[in-house]
């Protein structure tokens, strides 16, 4: 019997090659049934009708891009690699510039019932605006496409991180708390060797959900500011109606988007704790 | 009474009864502990014990009176008191020996690392825990972690450790082997200690005075009963002492019979009980039978 590690892996490739099939089968151009009539004849027996093209065709093309991913020929014709690291750099530099804000404000709303409840109300009134809202204001304000994108993904980023460490730190076991009481620990040494590592479970959750939704907005953004990034790739690739590039640059956005979030996965796991 | 080394001194707790009055859990309560004295309290559910031993700790503020420890007056919490949780407290993050070594070096800032941490290994070991270093508290039963927790008290060498029903959650036998590392432990330290217990046997066990509570609301410290039975005791062999039995006596019929009625002196301190008072008291237990039954009892808790 094999494991069931094993019995899944067979029937995930299974799944895989089924689905492959099917739209293998599906975009397959019909047979010519009768000679081609003269225009056909005159436009080289190309077809009218266009159509998704096939896996192979996919596959085709992401071998040539993948071995190749960070050519650079020019404003419209860059590698995918450089797509994506120009995506990778501005969700980063968004997240990260959150996180400045969010995990200090986060602490001090947490810690401080006053001004969670001071607070509360713009919190509550900012999170729902959808992030791309912003970008007519942050472009007027900012005046450059490339900080505009950032700036939608650090306001789209804050929120899960502020809520969740202000929640994590606000419920900290009191015995806990009392333990540093006990021990003469001053408010920042609280904080620091008590507070943050019995948050830090929670706090983490926020940044992998804010990680997520980052790079889910990230697409829009590039699509909207243009020039570079995975989300302008694509929407150029849809105007040159190079499907198979539309559809190779989705898959390879997915795989991005499943690496970031394993990396979250993994610091998740360090900070841990059982109780 | 003004040279003790703790006063507690009118100390009351009001809380409002939710119906536009007030509720006086405890109200007047004074007595004085000596330093290395070994003191219980014990009283029923609801009559404050926990709040009393919280002011101690600086951790609750009363609602009047004052406590005054070595002439000085508590304030908040500070690390001449070490507390010893019901439930552990211990931190799940840290590993058994980093949990001390935390409390060590919040004490002794200016220490060096292995200073810290051959100190910390010596509180462990004297709790029989040099085996479990590097484990986590998940790791560990529940009479592992309050082993880590008392060691961690015993650790910072406070000058008054309290100690909240600390066996409550623990199950008959692991409380027994842990009150005799306790016994251990504090006849080589002498802390003073104050500590709740709902646990009769436990409290004569380990205490010099015993603190009786009446019933709350209003509830006071009606009686402190000295317990005449010479150190070291031992938990298998202290069944023989006649002392045992009119001091258990005396303690079982104030819980049952008197707790509701009882009051204290009228100055507001407890009555001075001696129970066995001139009881002939039986030798000090041998201690070849005394580490047997603990070999015993380590083997049933193992």
């Amino acid at each position: 019997m094999a494991s069931l590690n094993m019995r899944a892996a067979i029937l995930s490739i299974s799944f895989l090659i089924l689905a492959l099939g099917l739209w293998e089968m599906a975009t397959q151009p019909p047979e010519a049934q009768t000679g081609m009539t003269e225009y056909e004849m005159l436009m080289g027996g190309a077809e009218q009708e266009s159509r998704v093209p096939p896996p192979s065709a996919v596959i085709k093309l992401a071998w040539a891009e993948l071995s190749n991913p960070f050519y650079d020929a020019g404003a419209n014709d860059k590698g995918i690699g450089i797509q994506l690291a120009y995506s990778v750099y501005r969700v980063l530099t968004g997240y990260l510039a959150a996180m400045a804000i969010a995990l200090p404000v986060g602490f001090l709303i947490g810690m401080s019932p006053l001004m969670y409840k001071a607070l509360n109300p713009y919190i509550q009134l900012l999170r729902p605006i959808s992030p791309l809202a912003w970008m007519p204001l942050a472009l007027f304000i900012i005046q450059d496409s490339d900080a505009s994108a950032i700036f939608v993904i650090f306001i789209c980023s804050i929120w899960p991180m502020l809520l969740n460490t202000a929640f994590g730190v606000a419920n900290v076991r009191q015995d806990w708390v009392n333990v540093a009481r006990t021990h003469e620990l001053g408010p920042l040494r609280t904080a620091i060797t008590v507070i943050l590592p019995a948050a830090a479970p929670t706090i983490l959750t926020g940044m992998r959900i804010s990680i997520g939704i980052a790079w889910l907005v990230i697409v829009a953004a590039e699509m909207l500011v243009g020039g570079t990034g995975i989300g302008y790739y694509v929407w150029n690739e849809w105007n040159n109606l190079d499907l198979a590039s539309v559809i190779f640059s989705i898959l390879m956005i997915g795989v991005v988007g499943m690496l970031l979030d394993l990396a979250l996965g993994k610091a998740q796991k360090l900070v841990e704790y059982k109780e | 009474m003004s040279k003790s080394f703790l006063e507690v001194d009118g100390l009351s707790k009001v809380y409002p009864d939710g119906q536009g009055g007030e509720l006086t859990v405890f109200g007047d309560i004074r007595f004085a502990l000596e330093k290395g004295e070994f003191v219980c309290i014990i009283g029923h559910s609801g009559c404050g014990k926990s709040t009393i031993l919280n002011v101690l700790a600086g951790l609750d503020e009363a609602s009047a009176g004052n406590v005054v420890m070595n002439g000085k007056e508590i304030k908040g919490p500070g690390l001449e008191r070490g507390v010893v949780f019901q439930n552990y407290s211990l931190l799940p993050w840290k590993t058994t020996l980093n949990n001390i070594v935390f409390a060590v070096r919040a004490r002794w800032p200016g220490w060096s690392k292995e200073k810290v941490k051959e100190h910390s290994e010596r509180y462990l070991k004297m709790v029989g825990l040099d085996h479990a270093l590097n484990r986590k508290p998940s790791q560990l039963s529940g009479g592992m972690r309050q082993r880590v927790s008392i060691a961690r008290a015993f650790a910072t060498q406070p000058e008054l450790l309290l100690l909240d029903e600390p066996f409550g959650a623990l199950d008959a036998l692991t409380r027994g082997v842990i009150q005799d590392e306790l016994v251990k432990i504090w006849e080589e330290t002498r802390q003073t200690v104050f500590m709740i217990t709902h646990d009769v046997d436990e409290a004569i066990l380990l205490s010099d005075r015993i603190f009786l509570m009446s019933n709350g609301p209003n509830a006071r410290i009606a009686e402190s009963v000295k317990v005449n039975i010479p150190h070291p005791r031992a938990r298998s062999t202290i069944f023989q002492n006649p002392a045992y039995h009119k001091t258990r006596d005396y303690l079982v019929d104030f819980l049952v019979n008197r707790s509701g009625s009882a009051l204290p002196e009228r100055d507001g301190s407890p009555k001075f009980i001696e129970p066995a008072k001139g009881v002939a008291q039986s030798k000090p237990a041998s201690a070849e039978t005394e580490s047997e039954s603990d070999t015993a009892a380590r083997a049933v808790n193992a």
